[in-house]
């Protein structure tokens, strides 16, 4: 085994983790507000407001309609303007972020729309405000399917990093393209196939446990 | 209590209009159990859910202890929504909160302190007959035990008027008295009013006071239960009474369950 090969994976690992933290954190900061303004403002939602429902959807959908590359290079120059460079793990969390917040948003609304008509109903009945039936109704109600919608998120997110890294992001997707792919090196490739593997795996497990948890006790036998 | 005059209500669907209700007027005194009944599509629940205006009416008025319903907008709309309960057929609990946070859910969006909160979902436990399931997920509980829970949040912020929309018609007969039972307690011993609609001549026979017979969207025979059930006049009366020989009063304290029954409404 060459011995660059292990500081190589520990700095790509530790770069590709950096920015999946960075990004998916962003990502849903600003994805999770755009969901639930889109469940909560479609006709016979707790808030119909559907020029408003209809113009976000819109824009949600042509900036998902962008193949991801395409999308990184269009939002270099916000990058330049945020961080100062368009080189680096910390220029690439930008236009991840940016570029996943739509997805993420699809995910939140997804998840929420499935919460039963009929406990909004009971909620309104109460005399619950929109923000309450928001807060204490859509998304403890829609938990479990909110978490793997997440998980699916940081899953993508993670191949989104992979392919940043081949314009200069770092990471795990720069060595696989720089020295697996450029310079014929294996080893290389192979551990980086690996280890991206890993990460996937690991966050489908840790999050398919915490959704688990949460069905089984609502449940008992989830 | 409960005053409707000349309410209607008309869906705009993709196939054209459907007349829900149609010019309906009617009064309920206060506590008092309105029953309302007829067949399948007849505006029942349209009707009821217009009381608390979760669906619109396109015209005509309600007012609710001498406050107008009708016309209210967002913030005075839900503190009035807050003192008329409702319970659903399907019970719709929330699976994410406990039968406790269930009961506590009215009370905490009332803006209750915790120490209420704890006294009254105590006391409300216990009316219901449910104070062992305190701690426990919807998703575990019976059918019957369910619709207990949805009556004591309905009850929870001392509502003067409860709704009841075919609250009965997901449970078993033997459960459907039990929660029959109850309702009428609560409105024995706490006066609460209620409009409870059920396609069931039985239902009306043993509890209401005063029954309304819808057809079509249309209110077609409405009086005491007593001179109604003597002298039926409408089509749905005599095809419910065909269906079967309803109950008679003293029937129901011999039948088996009764004592069962009986010991669970206290
Ligand atoms: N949300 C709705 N949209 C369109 N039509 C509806 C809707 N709700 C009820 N209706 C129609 O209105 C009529 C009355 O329905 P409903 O009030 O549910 O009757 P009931 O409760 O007596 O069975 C029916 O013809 C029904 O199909
Ligand atoms: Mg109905």
């Amino acid at each position: 085994m060459p011995d660059d090969l292990l500081p190589l994976m520990l700095t790509g690992t530790i770069e590709t983790l950096y920015m999946i933290t960075l990004s998916s954190l962003m990502a849903f900061l600003l994805g999770f507000p755009l969901g639930i303004i889109l469940v909560i403002t479609a006709p016979n939602h707790i808030w119909p407001l559907p020029h408003l429902h209809n113009a976000l959807g819109t824009v949600i959908n042509a900036t998902r309609s962008f193949p991801f590359i395409i999308l990184i290079v269009v939002l270099l120059p916000l990058s330049r303007l945020i961080v100062g460079t368009t080189l680096g793990a910390t220029a690439a969390v930008v236009p991840l972020a940016v570029g996943s917040a739509p997805f993420v948003a699809r995910l939140i609304e997804n998840s929420l729309k499935e919460v039963e008509r009929g406990k909004i109903e009971a909620a309104i009945a109460l005399g619950a405000s929109p923000l309450e039936i928001v807060g204490k109704v859509l998304i403890p109600e829609a938990l479990a399917s909110l978490i793997r919608s997440m998980t699916l998120a940081v899953i993508t997110i993670t191949s989104f990093t992979a392919t940043a890294g081949a314009i200069g992001a770092g990471g795990l997707g720069s060595l696989a393209i720089r020295y697996g792919y450029m310079r014929y090196r294996d080893d290389v490739m192979i551990a980086t196939i690996v280890a991206l593997i890993l990460l996937v795996q690991g966050f489908q497990w840790g999050g398919n446990l915490l959704a688990r948890s949460i069905d089984r006790r609502r449940h008992q036998f989830g | 209590m409960l005053k409707v005059t000349q309410l209607s209500k008309t869906y705009h669907t993709p196939s054209g209009k459907i007349k829900a209700i149609c010019d309906v007027s009617f009064q309920v005194k206060k506590g008092d159990i309105l029953g309302i009944i007829g067949f399948s599509g007849a505006g029942k629940s349209t009707l009821v859910r217009c009381l608390n205006r979760l669906e619109e009416p396109d015209a005509g008025q309600i007012v609710i202890d001498g406050q107008t319903i009708t016309g209210l907008q967002g913030k005075p709309l839900r503190e009035a929504r807050k003192k008329i309960g409702m319970i659903f057929q399907q019970f719709n609990l929330f699976d994410s909160r406990t039968v406790w946070n269930n009961i506590a859910f009215p009370l905490e969006v009332a803006g209750w302190s915790r120490e209420q909160i704890k006294e009254r979902v105590a006391t409300l436990l216990s009316l219901v007959g449910l104070d062992d399931k305190s701690d426990v997920y919807p998703a575990q509980l019976s059918g019957g035990q369910k619709q207990r829970v949805g009556i004591a949040r309905a009850l929870a912020n001392h509502p003067d008027l409860l709704l009841c929309d075919e609250a009965t018609s997901a449970l078993d007969p033997r459960t459907t008295q039990s929660i029959l039972e109850l309702l009428q307690k609560i409105n024995q011993q706490m006066g609460v009013t209620i409009v409870l609609i059920t396609h069931e001549m039985d239902v009306v026979q043993s509890i209401c006071h005063q029954v309304v017979v819808m057809e079509e969207g249309r209110i077609v025979e409405t009086g005491a239960v007593e001179a109604v059930f003597r002298r039926p006049s409408s089509a749905t009366l005599r095809l419910f009474g065909q269906q079967k020989e309803p109950i008679k009063a003293n029937q129901l304290t011999n039948r088996a369950d009764y004592q069962e029954v009986n010991s669970l409404a206290g």
